[in-house]
């Protein structure tokens, strides 16, 4: 499952983050293995979203969210 | 003598690293260029006592020192260079306490690079309410630099902050991450190279060298093969290593309070603007009030600048001695300043409202909910924001569009961004409406010409994104397209913050327009009250003839009745300015323009807010009052002499707004575009699909409908 495909009242942990360019600039910004994230908003037209991940909020859109996989929480 | 210190303030986007700027240096604050360099400084001075001063230099923010966007390069540049005459004596690093761990990581980078640092732990007070705190003496003691919890938004903690810069100044810089992993011999080879302070700095400057930065790059990629160097796998062990070090300091400083859990204020308010039907709505109701707030009421602020400027000219023209140089100052110099600080009101209430957005933090979210919209355009949310700053003024907008990380998307913004209709248009357009439609005509409860104006501007915004759509299949390239974006937690807004940027922005139009107005305006009227000797004295000699027989009354008379003013308007068409009207007249008149408008379009070619002063001397228009009224008068009289017809009819009205909306008419927009993109290439590919782009539309709406 990946982060594109999460849904409001679900919190899931972060397990691997894909693409090349695109996971160095998510790590930098405190997208990492092991942060739990969180749905918090999705825009007027069903993308972007935004996601409560480590202690801030991150809007990004569905394709990029797509190389970030997740575990939902128990 | 006092003792100066430089200090450059670095920062995460979103942690308050502005508000500490204004806090410390309030309005002693100023924006020129790195020496020798185009890129632009944000410093400000400080006296901090008798004996030592500051110089703070205000950084962009950014989240690690590989840069990714042009701002954060500027960063990265400034710290990376030793040599660098503004290479700060330390940097004050800004954290934001309610997301610490993310913050550090760019801390320690500057660290490593070689910077002595002292840590600013701002938004102490957001941290708490979610129950976050920390032991600022245990987190300094960790990190091995000083720790200072401040408010820079109401500006407390500065105090001890000072007293560190004055009797504590750090002077060797720490390190955190260890290289030992890596080939020392390979390290030798990239120091030799780069030639930087420790063999971090060279190494993270080869990575980014080889990446963007086009000095030594194809020897560093070489040392890269040589060696079998994986940069992209380095720079993530790196980001691994370096969280694992701050996790452990950030966990030592955490202290564990008992503290009730209240609902994010930010989630609430989020849950309304970023709705799916409410947040397009109070997005567009604000555009709306904007829209209003900027032509209604800056109408009477405008009228008080024009009146100033009315009774100033009156004076200098009684006061001072007739002659050239009154002349000058009178209708070239004043008349043309005029002309620019009228719109002053309405820049600084549009930018009023947009600092009050940014403030606040909404215009992070407008980036939100436009993303999807823009994205088929080539473009992406960070573009709204320059492009709704386009409708007060291009310059500083396309400044803005640095933000955009993808080079595609910053040169596809800042190409469409003078689409946008700006405030220099607004007398154009208001002078050509009133033209073919009374001011007094309503339809329903809206008024018909306000209708109208609002049309040229969506006409604009729709010529912006048609273009930006086309270019998208025109501008190659090889970068990954991302849209990440931190939404910041809602603030109140600060007064000193808004008051400061926009004291800012109308400095920057002033003396940045105010310089080329003035230029341009004694060129003006050097070309438009001079001209070939034979056909300026033939016109003197015919009015001479005229007068020549009348008496003292008649001639009191005919002055009166305009005799004068038809001699001044013979003499610009004699003149060389009125010669070059002429000359390209050929080429315009398939558009529905003679040659005085020919000479507006001349003149107005460095910017447009000229064309209406142009016809009010075309149209030998005395006087300040009822400008506009007068202009209009004289335009509707005016026949065409071959067909004896009126020269403005409906077509040719339109044909003139639609090429005033498209034609890009405005030389500092074409000096910014070559210093943001760093090409002449793309002012002249703007300069050109725009002139053809007006060309084009005036000439199809000419043939409609004339």
């Amino acid at each position: 499952m990946n982060l594109s495909q999460i849904k409001f009242g679900e919190v899931a942990t972060i397990t691997k983050v894909k693409g090349n360019l695109l996971a160095l600039k998510l790590f930098e910004m405190g997208v990492l293995p092991g942060e739990e994230v969180a749905l918090e908003n999705v825009a007027p037209f069903g993308d972007p979203i935004a996601v409560r991940v480590g202690e801030y909020k991150l809007c990004l859109r569905l394709q990029d969210a797509a190389h970030i996989e997740i575990k939902i929480n128990e | 003598m006092r003792r100066k210190i430089t200090v450059a303030l670095v920062g995460n986007p979103n942690c308050g690293k502005t508000s500490l700027f204004n806090a410390l240096t309030g309005m002693n604050q100023k924006v020129s260029n790195f020496p020798g360099t185009t890129v632009e400084k944000k410093s400000g001075e400080m006296k901090l006592n008798s004996e030592v001063s500051l110089q703070i230099i205000d950084l962009p923010g950014t989240y690690s020192l590989y840069p990714k966007s042009a701002d954060e390069l500027v960063t990265y540049e400034l710290l990376r260079n030793k040599a660098e005459t503004n290479f700060p004596d330390v940097v004050i690093f800004i954290a934001d306490a309610s997301n610490l761990k993310r913050n550090l990581l760019l801390f320690t980078q500057v660290c490593d690079l070689g910077c002595p640092a002292i840590l600013a732990l701002n938004m102490v007070d957001v941290a708490e309410r979610r129950g976050i705190y920390y032991n600022s003496e245990v987190l300094s003691k960790e990190l091995g630099v000083p720790v200072i919890p401040i408010n820079a938004r109401k500006k407390t903690g500065l105090e001890p902050l000072k007293e560190i810069l004055i009797h504590h100044l750090p002077k060797d810089y720490n390190t955190y991450f260890s290289l030992e992993k890596i080939d020392p011999d390979f390290l030798n080879m990239v120091s030799k190279v780069t030639d930087k302070r420790n063999p971090y700095a060279a190494l993270q400057y080869s990575i980014n060298a080889a990446e963007l930065i086009s000095e030594k790059s194809a020897r560093i990629k070489e040392i890269f093969e040589n060696y079998k160097f994986d940069a992209r796998q380095f720079q993530e062990d790196e980001v691994f290593a370096r969280y694992h070090i701050i996790d452990n300091a950030v966990k030592q400083a955490r202290v564990h309070k008992e503290h009730s859990l209240k609902k994010s204020v930010t989630r609430k308010i989020d849950a309304v603007l970023t709705h799916r039907i409410f947040g397009i709505l109070i997005f567009l109701s604000l555009m709306f009030l904007i829209f209003q707030a900027v032509f209604s009421w800056s109408s009477y602020p405008m009228d008080w600048v024009e009146a100033g400027f009315s009774e100033l000219s009156r004076y200098i023209q009684t006061n001072l001695p007739e002659g050239v140089l009154n002349d000058l100052l009178v209708q070239g110099i004043l008349a043309g300043l005029s002309g620019v600080i009228v719109f002053l009101p309405q820049i600084i209430v549009l930018f009023l409202f947009i600092a009050i957005l940014e403030d606040v933090g909404y215009m992070a979210r407008v980036g939100f909910i436009m993303d999807r919209i823009m994205r088929p355009f080539g473009l992406n949310g960070k573009s709204i924001v320059p492009l709704i700053s386009g409708m007060a003024c291009a310059v500083p907008s396309i400044m803005a569009s640095r933000s955009i990380e993808n080079k595609k998307e910053r040169l596809i913004t800042m190409l469409v961004i003078p689409l946008m209709s700006c405030s220099a248009r607004l007398p154009v357009y208001t002078l050509l409406i009133s033209l073919f439609i009374p001011d007094t005509a309503v339809w329903g409860p809206f008024n018909i010409h306000g209708l109208v104006l609002m049309l040229m501007y969506f006409i604009g915004f729709a010529a912006a994104l048609v273009s930006a759509w086309i270019f998208k299949f025109f501008i190659k390239s090889t970068q990954i397209n991302y849209f990440l974006m931190e939404l910041p937690g809602y603030k109140m807004p600060v007064a000193s913050n808004i008051l400061i940027t926009l004291y800012e922005k109308a400095g920057a139009f002033v003396f940045g327009a105010g310089k080329i107005i003035i230029a341009v305006s004694i060129v003006l009227w050097v070309l438009a009250s001079t001209g070939p000797t034979k056909q300026m004295h033939a016109v003197a000699d015919r009015f001479e003839a005229i007068t020549q027989n009348m008496t003292e009354a008649e001639k009191n008379e005919a002055i009166i009745n305009g005799l004068n003013l038809k001699k001044d308007a013979a003499l610009l068409e004699a003149s060389y300015a009125g010669q070059f009207g002429k000359f390209i007249e050929p080429a315009i008149r398939p558009l529905g323009f003679d040659w005085k408008i020919g000479i507006s379009l001349l003149t107005s070619l460095a910017a447009r807010e000229v064309f209406v002063g142009t016809m009010s001397t075309i149209y030998s228009v005395s006087g300040t009052d009822d400008n506009l009224d007068s202009i209009r008068e004289a335009m509707l009289k005016e026949t065409n002499v071959s067909t004896g017809k009126p020269s403005y009819s409906l077509a040719t009205v339109f044909s003139l707004l639609l090429f005033y909306a498209f034609a890009l008419q405005c030389m500092s927009t074409v000096a910014i575009v070559k210093k943001e993109t760093g090409k002449t290439k793309w002012a002249v590919i703007q300069f050109i699909y725009m002139t053809v782009l007006a060309y084009g539309s005036s000439l199809v709406v000419y043939q409609i409908f004339g």
